[in-house]
């Protein structure tokens, strides 16, 4: 220990450390302010930005003694607290703060400190940035959620407010209908806290008491575990357990469909991937965790592997599960429609090729994080809602804290593995810094569980970023082999394609992803024939399962790639092409779905072409009338590409899809609303809110929420599939509005009155005295049509007869009546896959368009601009709508030219973050996002899905777009700028490898090398 | 995980060497730490038992016209660099080089010492400074304090990642000769979106012009990588120097040489040898005509004034 002096937030403070910490260290843990951020361990990501004595560092490998004796500023003192502030004390906040709130720059609100940070050292010396400026500055600090957009004009509004005092409003795009609270930009209910460095994730949780855990992984790809030796470590002094999988007291296995993946490899279970844990360390510190695992001596017999899923096939295939009856095949996935032979016979012009996209990460900049208290432990209980202060936790159950996707899920697995019943264990989700799917595993909660039972003792377990790389589920490899044929009109006949998705060592959600993947594997279009066969196969490489478009990502590339190739075979423009098929209300999918209604995607082709139209027309010198041909400046040449896309909403295939919701009204005129689902950043609990409050006719503000609690909410179900806005946001609406009907009753006898004309409206009840004038001429329309909720003309001015809300539930109590409804939501039936039935309830459609430039020189890629039109029934927040729209956009840039989860051989090379670049700030274009609103009749207020829609047809925009501008056609993901460069060099027409994937997959292709 | 044991922060030269002369090969260095903690975290073994801070040294992070030289202390960090009036008028290849590295938290405290004792031959502000001859100053420890010489900067390259420093040596200080009248440098590279966070290629350039400022005089071009250290492309200094005018031609003629006198590989998820290969092409292109631009705008020695 060492002395360390430091004056933080204008306070000094003397500590007593270790030489070797770092500055986010002594922040987070010795001095508890959590609102510094760790996400990488490397000064990759920015999350830990600082300010010492005046300039920004990453403070995660920033020794602390660097800082001896300085000034160092974080998140907790931007806010000025004074006697000159206006309310009384409280914190004011930082225009920065401020401005982040109204325009949407926070939404996980992980990476919002280091982002408040560094925009602070460049509003400091410059109020007036240009966009440039701010890219230049913010160039390494990441955000996965926002796409940066409304970053960037957050900077700039802020700027604008401390040289003018007015902060200019978000600017968004037309709604069409709003309501009092749907269609509103509302604040985020945990805004301030994410821009202030209040809001706590897992690891800013601690307890009295707590041990660390740390967790053993496996070095190879796949080999039996011969012997495990933990005596060594077990010894260690201050290490409480060495767990391994002699001590799982219950199933040895979980997993989200297949029951098939161990706790801990070893005995009965081998290693199947490099990042299988072995055993877990729980110690008094994580450094004595991690000399811990140092100790553990494992004994391995090294396994043939498999990591190439066509491989993985071959009857003479190592086996990775060889109790499954099929084998390495995780599924083998048809689609059948019309008769591919008659419709490619039919066809004057058919195109095949062969897609490879690669293996890619979520690098949500929270890494996971589970903390487990055992049941019985006494202490303080932090509070994980809004509802609820912190309060002495002395509970009966087994307590697991962790940012999760599925709370419910991980309760059943938890409970499962540790041989209890399911309400032994309560599940609180803490806030997340992001998920985009990849946090809907098992983490480290069951040996969070498991550790915290064997010693008695709260344990934590927290990855590093390096150990989330390797161990965590990623989006799918894939290698799509579509072979489309169309009439010389231009009219698609059929389609064929094989697929085959890398799920790696364990089925995750793989079966469904890839089913997905098949399923659209038509796009969004008419397709009298369709022959489509996917299989998802185990390999030794790491897990696949959910990442934001659920294998339409993947498919998406192939389906648009080979419709832009046809458009040029057939010389057909290629916006035209697809206007021609596009699928419109009365169509039929190619698994034989109606689509009845809700269909925009027709509108959103043509409000895009408008568009790439005005921005030519707009634009210097074209002469040309095709807004396809390309334009060079300089050495960059610049051309628009287009494509479509679709995603279902909710789950569909026939899975029952259905969400619990529980509203409690309160003598004080709030409300509350509960519900398990996941907020993950995408604003889920400003949905909930909005469609409350809009029942209830209250305030936004009025409305507390709760998510995420096993014990204190109903099961919202998954938050995947794009489902929660839907689903959960039925069961928030349905369960309000079965609150207001039942105030209704009460206060139709209070009034003497008829129910249907109580009103309820920003925190009144009133007898709505025109509506009951108009009840004695005709009869009223079904109340509560289209949300209106009895108040469709707005208060009556002069109606005598309201009451206050809170005293509404006055009156409710003094009836003796509940205040407290649960209203269990399911969504309309679907059908598996297969029985020609409707797969699913509701699709989201988009377009989008890229202006791309290429490098002629040096085969650098970039995206000036994307124009995109979403089709989303109904916009319920549109600022948070348009934050996942720009977000899901910024994805799919990285997801076309950046990001790439490299495996060799089984084992990663892809360890660190700096390894794997996602989109920074300098790679957001300018963004155009049309909302279109098509409602869907079962959708709240006529709401489906966005979350995911947004990052698929955007990737083969791009492609399609580089095609355009320099004839070289991408087929593999992402874009290699070496080859494209060769390429262009060598008048090849065609690139279809990039680093590391140029072998042996080309020779099966049929196709030659470049 | 392993981490050091104690923190060192001394004042001067003698005392730092001092240091790591007790711990012998036990301690470690470190200024921004940007590099070296990575390098660490990486490699669980080597973690040194000590780290000795050099960046509180008295004016290691100096900026200084001393005699016909520009001196700067090793410890100067990249956001000084970028933003210094003299280095932009002098030592625009420098400025343009740590102007790129990082973001500006990485720029704040990761400085050229560290760039420069890193020894990667990629690294931009080697580059940036091997284009401007730049010499280096090696203060060692001896029995009767801290004994400093000044040599080539090359000479403390011994391979990737690895400098010629004994344990008890540092880098103290750099310097190169001011801008001349129709003189100018600068610098460019390519980088790869994906995953690699080094150059695929990065070129620096000065030159300096004839009276009439048709002919280049003189050339220094440095090109990273192509080899096992920071390289200097002299036969395409002497293609540039040995043409009547500075002309398309001339720049040709420069690349051919440049590519056949570097050994460029093929670094596996970074680049081809055949990408390098064209680079190498793109980029002294590029840089030639900005630095001969400069050169010819540049009739008077320039000053910080006329930055």
């Amino acid at each position: 220990m060492t002395h360390l002096t430091l004056t933080v937030n204008g306070r000094e403070h003397a500590l007593d450390v270790p030489p070797s910490r770092y500055l986010a260290e002594v922040l987070r843990y010795d001095l508890g302010l959590t609102g510094t951020k760790i996400g990488c361990d490397e000064a990759e990501c920015g999350c830990c930005t600082v300010i010492v004595d005046g300039q920004s560092v990453d403070s995660c490998i920033y020794p602390a003694f660097k800082a001896q004796g300085g000034q160092v500023l974080t998140i907790e003192g931007v806010a000025q607290t004074g006697p000159g502030s206006q309310n009384g004390g409280a914190p004011e906040l930082h225009p920065l703060q401020s401005a982040f709130i109204q325009h949407g720059a926070t939404q996980c609100g992980f990476c919002t400190p280091g982002f408040i940070m560094q925009a602070k050292t460049l509003l400091d010396e410059n109020p007036d940035p240009t966009d440039a400026e701010i890219k230049e500055c913010l160039k390494d600090t990441y955000c996965r959620c926002t796409g940066y957009a409304a970053i960037i004009s957050s900077v700039k509004a802020a700027g604008e407010y401390m040289r003018t005092g007015t902060m200019p409003d978000a600017e968004l795009p037309p709604v069409k209908e709003p309501l009092s609270q749907i269609g509103q930009p509302l604040q985020r209910p945990d805004a301030v806290d994410k821009v202030t460095g209040a809001a706590l994730y897992t690891d800013d949780y601690t307890f009295d008491g707590m041990l660390f855990g740390a967790t053993l992984r496996s070095e190879h790809p796949h080999a039996a575990i011969r012997e495990i030796d933990a005596d060594a470590a077990r010894a260690l002094e201050g290490v409480h357990a060495v767990l391994t999988h002699a001590d799982v007291p219950g199933d040895p296995r979980h997993g989200l469909v297949e029951n098939d993946w161990p706790v801990f490899a070893g005995g009965a279970y081998p290693a199947r991937y490099v990042g299988d844990a072995i055993a877990l360390a729980a110690a008094e510190t994580a450094e004595l965790a991690e000399q811990a695992l140092a100790l553990i001596r494992v004994e391995y017999d090294p396994l043939p592997s498999v990591t190439d899923p066509r491989e993985a096939l071959q009857p003479d295939a190592p086996q990775l599960h060889p109790d499954r009856p099929t084998g390495n095949l995780l599924k083998h996935i048809k689609v059948r429609h019309g008769d591919v032979e008659e419709g490619f016979a039919a066809s004057d012009v058919v195109v095949e090729r062969t897609y490879r996209t690669p293996m890619t990460e979520h690098a949500f900049l929270e890494p996971e994080c589970a903390l487990a208290v055992p049941a019985g432990y006494k202490g303080c209980l932090p509070s994980t809602s809004k509802e609820k202060a912190e309060s002495d936790h002395e509970s009966d159950k087994l307590t697991v804290y962790v940012g999760s996707q599925i709370p419910y899920s991980d309760r059943r697995q938890v409970a499962k593995s540790l041989g209890l019943d399911d309400e032994e264990v309560r599940v609180i989700g803490t806030l997340m810094g992001g998920g985009f799917g990849g946090k809907e595993d098992i983490a480290g909660q069951i040996h969070a569980a498991l550790a915290a039972h064997v010693t008695g003792r709260p344990v934590k377990i927290l990855y590093t970023r390096q150990e989330s790389l390797i161990f965590h589920p990623k989006r799918h490899s894939t290698i799509i082999r579509i072979k489309t044929g169309a009439k010389r009109d231009g009219a698609l006949v059929a389609v064929e394609a094989e697929l085959y998705g890398d799920s790696g060592a364990y089925a995750s959600l793989g079966e469904k992803v890839m089913t997905r993947a098949t399923t659209h594997a038509t796009g969004p279009y008419v397709m009298p024939h369709a022959r489509i066969d996917c299989y998802a196969m185990y390999t030794n490489n790491a897990p696949s399962g959910a990442f934001r478009g659920f294998g339409v990502t993947q498919s998406a590339f192939a389906v648009e790639s080979n419709l832009d190739i046809l458009a040029a075979e057939l010389g057909m423009d290629p916006a035209a092409l697809r206007r021609k098929n596009v699928m419109r209300v009365g169509a039929e999918t190619a698994t034989g779905q109606e689509l009845s209604e809700s269909v925009g995607l027709l509108e959103c082709l043509d409000l895009v072409e408008e568009d790439i139209k005005r921005a030519k027309a707009v634009d210097s010198s074209l002469p040309s009338s095709d807004p396809w041909a390309p334009v060079q400046v300089g050495s960059k040449r610049y051309a628009w590409g287009i494509a479509a896309g679709y995603k279902n909403t909710g789950l569909g295939g026939g899975a029952p899809d259905k969400a619990e919701a529980e509203v409690e009204v309160f003598p004080d005129g709030t409300a509350a609303i509960r519900t398990s689902s996941a907020e993950m950043g995408q604003n889920l609990v400003g949905v909930l809110a909005a469609c409350t409050a809009q029942e209830l006719g209250l305030p936004f503000e009025k409305v507390h929420v709760t998510v995420m609690d096993t014990d204190l909410t109903p099961d919202g179900g998954p938050s995947t599939a794009s489902r929660q806005t839907y689903v959960s946001g039925n069961a928030a609406r349905l369960a309000a509005r079965a609150m207001r009907e039942q105030m209704q009753n009460v206060l139709a006898e209070k009034f003497d009155t008829h129910p249907d004309v109580i009103a309820f409206h920003e925190g009144l009840a009133y007898v709505d005295e025109r509506r009951l004038a108009q009840m004695h001429v005709a009869e009223l329309p079904a109340a509560g049509a289209n949300g209106a909720n009895g108040s469709a003309g707005g208060i009556l001015p002069g109606s005598t007869r309201s009451i206050s809300f809170a005293d509404a539930v006055n009156a409710l109590l003094a009836e003796n009546r509940l205040p407290k409804i649960r209203y269990e939501y399911w969504a309309p039936q679907t059908q598996p896959l297969g029985t020609g039935g409707d797969m699913h309830f509701a699709f989201s459609y988009a377009v989008h368009a890229a202006l791309v430039s290429v490098d002629t020189e040096t085969g650098e890629v970039a995206v000036a601009r994307v124009i995109s039109a979403h089709d989303v029934g109904r916009a319920i927040n549109p600022l948070s709508l348009l934050g996942q729209i720009e977000g899901g956009i910024v994805m799919g840039i990285g997801n076309a030219l950046t990001e790439n989860y490299i495996v060799e051989d089984g084992i990663p090379w892809t360890e660190r973050l700096g390894q794997y670049k996602m989109p920074g700030i300098k790679m957001t274009p300018r963004m155009d996002s049309h909302i279109v609103e098509h409602p869907t009749a079962d959708g709240p207020y006529g709401a489906k899905g966005v979350g995911e829609i947004s990052s698929i047809p955007i990737s083969p925009a791009i492609t399609n777009a580089i095609y355009n501008a320099v004839g070289v056609r991408c087929l593999a993901l992402p874009v290699d700028q070496d080859a494209l460069l060769l390429a262009m060099r060598d008048g090849e027409k065609e690139i279809d490898g990039h680093w590391g994937q140029t072998g042996p997959w080309l020779a099966s292709n049929g196709r030659q090398p470049h | 995980m392993a981490r050091w044991r104690a923190y060192h922060t001394p004042a001067t030269v003698s005392e730092a060497l001092s240091l790591l002369h007790e711990h012998r090969d036990k301690a470690r260095i470190i200024a921004g730490g940007t590099d070296l903690i990575l390098d660490m975290e990486a490699n669980q073994a080597a973690a040194p038992e000590a780290l000795v801070d050099v960046t509180r040294i008295t004016g290691i992070d100096r900026i200084a016209q001393e005699d016909d030289w520009i001196v700067l202390g090793a410890g100067i960090t990249h956001t000084q660099i970028e933003s210094s009036p003299l280095l932009r008028a002098h030592a625009r290849c420098l400025t343009e080089s740590c102007g790129v590295i990082g973001g500006p938290q990485v720029r704040n405290v990761a400085t050229l010492g560290g760039n420069v004792a890193h020894a990667l031959p990629a690294a931009d502000g080697t580059i940036g400074l091997l284009a401007l001859e730049a010499e280096v100053e090696v203060a060692a420890h001896s029995a009767r304090g801290a004994r400093h010489t000044w040599q080539p900067l090359l000479s403390i390259f011994a391979g990737p990642g690895r400098n010629r420093l004994a344990p008890d040596q540092m880098l103290h200080a750099f310097r190169f000769r001011p801008t001349q009248a129709r003189a100018g440098n600068a610098f460019d590279r390519i980088m790869r979106p994906q995953g690699v966070a080094l150059p695929v290629l990065g070129i620096a350039a000065r030159v300096r012009l004839d009276a009439a400022l048709r002919r280049v005089e003189d050339a220094v071009i440095a090109i990273g990588p192509a080899g096992p250290t920071p390289f200097r492309a002299t036969s395409a200094e002497e293609a540039l120097t040995s043409a009547k005018a500075f002309d398309a031609a001339a720049v040709e003629d420069a690349i051919a040489a440049a590519q056949a006198q570097a050994s460029l590989r093929s670094s596996k998820y970074r680049a081809s040898q055949a990408y390098r290969h064209e680079m190498i092409g793109v980029l002294l292109r590029r840089v030639l005509h900005t630095s001969v631009e400069r050169a010819r705008m540049n009739e008077a020695p320039a000053g910080p004034a006329g930055a």
